[in-house]
């Protein structure tokens, strides 16, 4: 054996390694989780709501609850404007180069690619500030879900944009050279085929949306009741695993709320995938 | 008709020049295309046919930075003139590389007449009818017109494509390199459409392959550029006369096999 085979396999190994490393980890924490969490899971633990206090009593369902309005009002304000904003990056913004509005699109994307790495207590704080303090929306869903919009914002554009991106540019020029104008085309054409791309960020986003806590902290409260408007407080699963790890004897029922949550980004994953491989199962 | 009429009726351009910022890609071209006839433009790779073509249906319009001087004429009027998407209407295009929608056989052909303003979905089925017949692909599809238009082979693809152009019922068809991406089979197919498609359109072709411009046009353009790297019209005739007795030497020595 020579030393270009030693080095190939060397490599190889030490890849091979990292691989496992690295599915090992995640099936450590998400097994951890699991083990932990799964016994304390029943029917009552989705359907009665957390009763408060120190002994962490109670199940989960206000929590539920708050998560799926949360995730619906957040999308409903972060996808018109995201979206918007990347056709307007994609398929837009070219005829601008060089021109004074060429300049503001560089720098609207610049702002983008930065707030995309912003830590996610920072879009809290200016939420607290402004919707929870300066604009008198309380601790709510509301405020919340406009600071949350502002953190998925730029994923949405970004994850969008490169969807339309991957769209051939042969579908546009088919498209215009049969008299549609570019309104027509991006409506007709280039969305449709970018839709499984979009809905994979969105999808994402709403996994983000889920996930996240020190935003939600510091914008929803931390009311374990079930929220009748978009006025009211709540807490998210997340939050909920936070407050009864950390203000609760009830660590086991973190572990059992954390385990749902495992579970429901299990879930959002696989219908990513399924979207995704649509994708090349149908266009290739 | 008689010579004359034929001329005002097809595509024409005079003195027309294209820049891409400040680089000239085409010089003063003046041309007259006859209408019911194939045109071939041939030329070395970067002379400006594509160029000169997609300035038919002002397709470089799109590309930022582009500016012309000089007339490129459709019936006698200018193009730019006209509302680009009556223009389109009026002067289809059929591209390199096959790009029919992710959209069904059906919905590829009807797209054009929808957003014409044909509702009517018989209304539509007998323009898509009628359309992919003239393409010579309807027998291939008619079973299943609701399959993906990506689903088909290139060949036919590339017919859907000629189908979805004609089905706005224009006047000419400009081809850009339609065979460049085709396994000979298809290509003699998309060649044989051309002939029958040329009773009713004008069509103007750009093609790399010298043997494809003597097999399938009347008149044959030969571009060039000059030292500037500028396109220029170096002649313009019969294709017989081009292909037997060319009068510029740099035509010979393309045809020829010389350069190129």
């Amino acid at each position: 054996m020579n030393r270009r085979k030693l080095s190939q396999n060397a490599a190889f190994s030490l890849f091979w390694a990292a691989g496992i490393m690295s599915v090992l980890i995640m099936a450590v924490v998400v097994g951890y989780v699991l083990v932990k969490g799964l016994p304390g899971i029943s029917f009552d633990f989705f359907t009665t709501s957390p009763r408060g206090g120190l002994s962490g009593e109670g199940g989960i369902y206000s929590t539920i609850v708050t998560t799926f309005y949360l995730v619906v009002v957040t999308l409903a304000f972060a996808i018109p404007p995201g979206v918007g904003a990347a056709v307007y990056f994609s398929e837009y913004s070219g005829s601008t180069v060089g021109s004074l509005t060429g300049k503001l699109v560089n720098l609207a994307r610049f702002g983008v690619d930065t707030l995309a790495g912003v830590p996610s207590i920072v879009f809290g704080l200016f939420g607290y500030a402004v919707f929870v303090t300066a604009m008198n929306l309380g601790f709510s869903i509301l405020s919340a879900s406009m600071a949350g919009a502002c953190l998925i914002i730029p994923v949405i554009i970004r994850t969008t944009e490169d969807a339309l991106e991957s769209v051939p540019s042969g579908y546009r020029e088919g498209s215009l050279a049969l008299g549609a104008n570019r309104w027509e085309t991006t409506w007709k054409v280039v969305l449709p085929a970018a839709f499984r791309g979009i809905s994979t960020g969105i999808l994402l986003s709403a996994g983000r949306i889920v996930s996240e806590t020190a935003i939600f902290f510091v914008t929803l409260g931390g009311s374990y009741r079930v929220p009748h408007s978009l006025m009211s407080g709540g807490r998210t699963m997340a939050l909920h695993v936070y407050y009864l790890a950390m203000e609760t004897r009830a660590f086991d029922r973190a572990m059992s709320t954390a385990a749902v949550l495992v579970g429901l980004v299990v879930v959002m994953n696989l219908g990513i995938n399924t979207i995704t491989g649509r994708i090349t199962g149908k266009q290739r | 008709m008689n010579k004359l009429e034929t001329e005002a009726k097809g595509m024409s351009t005079r003195n027309y020049s294209l820049f891409y910022g400040g680089f000239k890609a085409l010089n003063r071209i003046s041309i007259q295309i006859p209408s019911n006839r194939i045109t071939a433009f041939i030329g070395p790779s970067g002379c400006g046919k594509s160029s000169f073509l997609r300035s038919f249906n002002r397709m470089n319009d799109l590309i930022p930075g582009v500016t012309t001087e000089g007339e490129v004429c459709i019936d006698g009027r200018n193009v730019a003139d006209e509302d680009v998407v009556q223009l389109r209407k009026k002067v289809g295009m059929v591209f390199q590389r096959p790009n029919p929608f992710p959209k069904s056989v059906f919905e590829n052909v009807a797209y054009g007449p929808k957003l014409h303003g044909v509702k009517n979905r018989s209304d539509l089925a007998v323009v898509v009818e009628k359309s992919l017949k003239r393409a010579a692909l309807w027998d291939e599809v008619k079973d299943d017109l609701h399959k993906s238009g990506m689903s088909l082979s290139g060949g036919q693809q590339q017919r859907l494509c000629i189908a979805r152009a004609i089905a706005v019922e224009p006047e000419v068809i400009l081809m850009d390199e339609p065979a460049s991406a085709l396994d000979p089979v298809a290509t003699l197919k998309i060649e044989e459409l051309m002939n029958e498609l040329k009773a009713n359109y004008t069509i103007a072709i750009v093609t790399h392959n010298m043997q494809q411009a003597a097999r399938v046009s009347d008149y044959t353009a030969f571009m060039l550029t000059d030292e500037n790297r500028a396109g220029n019209l170096i002649e313009f005739g019969t294709t017989k006369q081009i292909f037997t007795t060319p009068s510029d030497t740099r035509t010979e020595d393309y045809i020829t096999g010389r350069f190129g």
